[in-house]
């Protein structure tokens, strides 16, 4: 059964009948959330799987194939997916404006499917297409709200989404004419580092690197995370940007490493720094509940970059062979599920205060204490505090920085560690405040509102206690550099 | 059965934590059993542990998170000395806050969180890993500070940011010692000797600088005890918990893993670090008692004596010698039991007279003879007065400086019990000898729950002197673990 076409026709199949059934569509999740969960965990017992669509083995025909690294993200993503339909389908259920319920559900199926096509293509068209669809996909998300300044942010993420679109596709165009192959495994074997190589590299990196809202990109993601309906805030921090960082390691770890060098690990290291820096400290300056939690994705979506410099670090100091890759892709896991939990509570806490300023929270805990005491956990392993999937990411991440003597890294990763206990303190200060600010009255909520981004909570914090299973999947067949790094 | 043992010792204060969370508000009677169910619980298999461990047995639960990177529950004889004191002054505690909260509400949600705070207290002392030392001290971090912030008021909530900013702080030194280590050598089990020979003395040096400072937060070494005094708007029982059960023995005692079991001995002589922690523990104590000297607030002044009685332990590992490591160990002890009888005294007294400043305590020894009684025994422990349980500490820690030939340090223990007798005693003096002040209306004894715990806390004062040859007093158990350590 473990066919990984089916993982991309399912949900597609739902998209489809998501449209016509239009509200209806919220029971479709009952159906796919439980199917998508078994399918994906029978791949990752099965994996290594290739499948050529059709029976074409490339460069005829195109392959989905599925390694660790895929599988570990396709569990997540259905996992997340499956919790936020069922918070979605209660969250839509009592709202007022049928039609942007009705809007929600083939959008929430088309995320899914693009997804998992990236997680599953290994050619640069096919991968192009996924990415397409998960753009405008989720720039109809931003835009379900109808107000003024949702549609302005979904303009703005229209803008630079589609600036990356045209970069890559010109990138991969480039290969094209250069390879005559746009599969990936091809390319690995084929690859030569001349200008024209260097230059497509070059143009899908900034091109991907502009979706995933990297540090000089970001501009478009905080009002576009914040001004979202909760649920799909959710999908787009916690899968949307994060697929693009996906094909990016992908791409440079699977396919270029002989074009990567000093020079690529120290801009992309220097990327992500910023990114963690800067996303940190404008989450403090924030005010209101959702722009702190979209600011964090700013800032921990860096610490994913930082797995250029630290990859292959340190090799025979530590009893991993993979540690820093490792990390990364431990701390991409535990931040789809800490952060989706984060932004349904965040939806939940909003829902029972009408509001989402800090200063308007006092009480609110008592209103919706389990959606609060989501949000704490959540917060725990986003600072990277243990027991978390985050803790564990940022010990393996932390300990290759020492081993290969770059602590400037380990720095940044520390002070970006405290300056997400500044951040996220703020808000649990809030939740935790006794006192309802004057003329405050709190809503009831539906117990599912509740317990769903709890799930999600537990889950990130049971990454960092049994994560030895996790940590036995995304090894197999993990790319050569991952190992020995991008020099 | 060996290896669930260590298991269910952190289950029996996990489980009813999770319990608890979701028992109603006024089901006072179900929580109640809950609670006394896994304190009871816990006793009964420290003692199962305890003869099994002076038999020469050794517990083990391990959980791999990655090759060669585990989880470790471990009992060993340093591990039983805090996990029977934790698992003491909570049975004691949990009664105690009963009685203090009586009618209170959020009652749920202080008792899961005080359990999970011993939870995590059982896995800082069960730890066998550095690793898994760290989780179990971050999760004590986070759990304490709901209780911290418990009232909910501007105060609280500014003392909870103040104790989180310290106390993340020093958490995120501890992390950058323990990558800094664990990625020249590899993950650090505390059994396993030896394991630190091959990194560079300059090196350990900043490591060792790095962990103690990172474990010092808690500890309360100055400069870095801010956090213990601001935290006293807390509600007494969560007082008890801070200075006497939990969170300053966290510190401690990770400063006697990381002396023993991480460096060594040998390796702490070698690099010359003992010294300078001697130092800092020596104006820790000085410091601390200086400043109770001038504190008009009760519990404020409880708070600085609290600073300057953990470095004791601090002293004590840092003097790294037979003798001084016993009277370190000790008073890990004697200290906890001591502090948490003044500290029950100090709440009821708030509760049943309003007391809170020290010139309120006149003639109150006449109202509350019980409490007043428990609190001199506990004063005067502190102090050192023989055979009190404090005398038992200062002579081993005389002892050992001697031994280690720091003679100096036999001046600051002298200095300090000046200091301690020139705090404590006016407390005594105007509780008996000093006539009520004439608008203070005749008080009388609070609940048994309030008074009970502190007398039973002030006959183990007495007792752990009296009878400290007695073969299962905490003077022969430290013994047992130095002569484990010596291999004599």
């Amino acid at each position: 059964m473990a066919e990984p076409g089916l993982l991309v026709a399912l949900p597609l199949a739902a998209c489809l009948a998501a449209v016509f059934l239009g509200r209806r569509g919220a029971l479709l999740v009952w159906v796919t959330g439980p199917l998508m969960l078994v399918l994906t965990w029978q791949l990752a017992r099965a994996i290594p799987v290739v499948e050529p669509l059709g029976g074409w083995a490339p460069p005829l025909g195109i392959a989905l194939r599925a390694d660790g690294f895929a599988a570990a993200f396709l569990v997540m993503t259905a996992l997340v997916a499956a919790v936020v339909g069922a918070y979605a389908a209660t969250y839509f259920a009592a709202d007022p404006r049928p039609r942007r319920a009705a809007a929600f559900w083939p959008l929430f199926y088309a995320v899914w499917t693009a997804v998992n096509l990236i997680l599953l293509g290994r050619d640069l068209f096919n991968l192009y297409v996924g990415l397409e669809l998960l753009t405008l996909a989720g720039v109809a998300m931003v835009a379900l709200d109808g107000r003024a300044a949702t549609l302005a942010a979904a303009l703005r993420y229209l803008l630079f989404a589609l600036f990356g679109s045209v970069t890559f596709l010109i990138g991969a165009a480039l290969l094209y004419g250069r390879y005559a192959t746009l599969d990936m495994e091809l390319l690995a074997v084929a690859l030569a580092p001349d200008t024209a190589t260097v230059a497509a590299a070059a143009l899908i990196s900034v091109g991907l690197l502009a979706k995933a809202a990297i540090f000089p990109f970001h501009a478009w993601l905080p009002p576009a995370h914040a001004g979202a309906p909760a649920p799909a805030s959710a999908l787009l921090s916690a899968l949307v940007v994060k697929a693009s960082v996906l094909i990016l390691f992908r791409l440079w770890f699977d396919v270029l490493p002989p074009l990567a060098g000093a020079l690529l690990n120290a801009l992309m290291g220097g990327l992500g720094a910023m990114a963690v820096l800067y996303g940190s400290v404008q989450a403090i300056r924030q005010d209101r509940l959702k722009p702190i939690v979209a600011y964090s994705t700013v800032a921990q979506l860096g610490y994913l970059l930082l797995a250029f410099p630290l990859a292959g670090a340190a090799l025979g100091a530590q009893p991993w062979s993979a540690g820093a890759w490792t990390g990364a892709v431990f701390h991409a896991l535990s931040h789809g599920l800490a952060k989706a939990a984060m932004f349904l509570a965040a939806g939940t806490i909003m829902l029972a205060a009408g509001t989402d300023r800090l200063d308007r929270l006092g009480g609110v805990a008592k209103a919706v204490p389990v959606a609060s005491f989501a949000f704490v956990i959540a917060a725990v392993s986003l600072m990277g505090l243990p027991p978390s999937g985050g803790f564990l990411a940022k010990y393996l991440l932390l300990t290759y920085a020492f081993a290969a003597q770059q602590a400037g890294w380990a720095a940044v990763m520390v002070v970006g560690g405290l300056l997400a206990a500044v951040y996220l303190a703020r808000p649990v200060n809030a939740l935790m405040r006794a006192a309802p600010a004057e003329g405050a009255r709190f809503a009831r909520v539906p117990a599912v509102l509740q317990l769903a981004p709890l799930l999600l909570a537990l889950a990130a914090m049971l990454l960092g206690i049994l994560s030895f299973e996790p940590y036995r999947l995304i090894q197999v067949n993990n790319p050569a550099a991952a190992h020995e790094g991008l020099q | 059965m060996n290896a669930w043992l260590p298991v269910l010792t952190l289950l029996t204060s996990l489980v009813p934590a999770l319990v608890i969370f979701r028992i109603p508000e006024d089901r006072r009677t179900p929580r109640a059993v809950v609670n006394l169910a896994g304190a009871g619980a816990k006793l009964a298999l420290v003692a199962l542990m305890l003869a099994g461990v002076a038999r020469g047995e050794v517990y083990e639960t391990r959980l791999v998170l990655m090759p060669e990177l585990y989880l470790l529950l471990r009992v060993d004889a340093l591990c039983l000395l805090f996990l029977t004191l934790s698992a003491f002054l909570w049975l004691l505690t949990t009664v105690y806050a009963m009685g203090y909260f009586g009618h209170a509400p959020n009652q749920s949600r202080f008792f899961g969180f005080f359990s999970l705070c011993v939870a995590a207290t059982t896995g800082v002392a069960l730890s066998g890993t550095l690793i898994t030392f760290f989780i179990f001290y971050e999760f004590l971090t986070l759990s304490t500070w709901p209780l911290v912030t418990h009232k909910g008021d501007e105060k609280s909530i500014s003392a909870g940011r103040t104790y989180l900013a310290y106390t993340l702080g020093g958490s995120a030194l501890l992390l950058v010692g323990m990558v800094w280590l664990e990625g020249l050598t590899g993950p650090i089990e505390f059994a396993v000797r030896d394991q630190l020979l091959e990194v560079e003395p300059a090196t350990l040096t900043a490591i060792f600088a790095l962990l103690v400072a990172g474990l010092g937060v808690k500890a309360a070494l100055v400069p870095l005890h801010g956090w213990l005094p601001a935290a006293m708007v807390a509600p007494a029982p969560v007082s008890a918990l801070l200075h006497a059960v939990a969170v300053v023995k966290a510190g401690a005692f990770g400063i006697i893993r990381v002396v023993y079991d991480v460096y060594g001995f040998d390796l702490v002589q070698a690099l010359g670090v003992g010294l300078p922690l001697m130092a800092v523990a020596s104006v820790t104590i000085l410091y601390g008692s200086m400043r109770a000297l001038f504190q008009i607030d009760l519990k404020k002044r409880l708070a600085y004596s609290t600073v300057s009685q953990v470095s004791y332990i601090v002293l004590g590992a840092a003097l790294a010698g037979p003798a001084a490591t016993v009277g370190g160990l000790v008073h890990l002890v004697h200290q906890g039991v001591m502090k948490i009888t003044m500290f029950f005294c100090a709440g009821a007294l708030a509760e049943r007279m309003g007391i809170t400043r020290v010139d309120q305590l006149d003639g109150a020894g006449r109202a509350m003879p019980l409490t007043m009684g428990a609190f001199s025994v506990a004063a005067l422990g502190m102090i050192g007065v023989p055979p009190l349980a404090g005398f038992v500490s200062k002579w081993q820690l005389g002892l050992g400086a001697l031994q280690a030939g720091e003679t100096w340090v036999i001046f600051v223990l002298a200095g300090s019990s000046v200091l301690n007798a020139a705090y404590f005693l006016p407390l005594v003096y105007r509780a008996w000898f000093l006539p009520p002040a004439a608008e203070a209306e005749p008080g009388r004894e609070a609940v048994a729950m309030l008074v009970w715990p502190a007398v039973v806390t002030a006959a183990a004062v007495l007792l752990m002197g009296l009878f400290a040859g007695f073969a299962l007093s905490p003077l022969s158990w430290a013994e047992l673990i130095v002569a484990r350590v010596y291999g004599g």
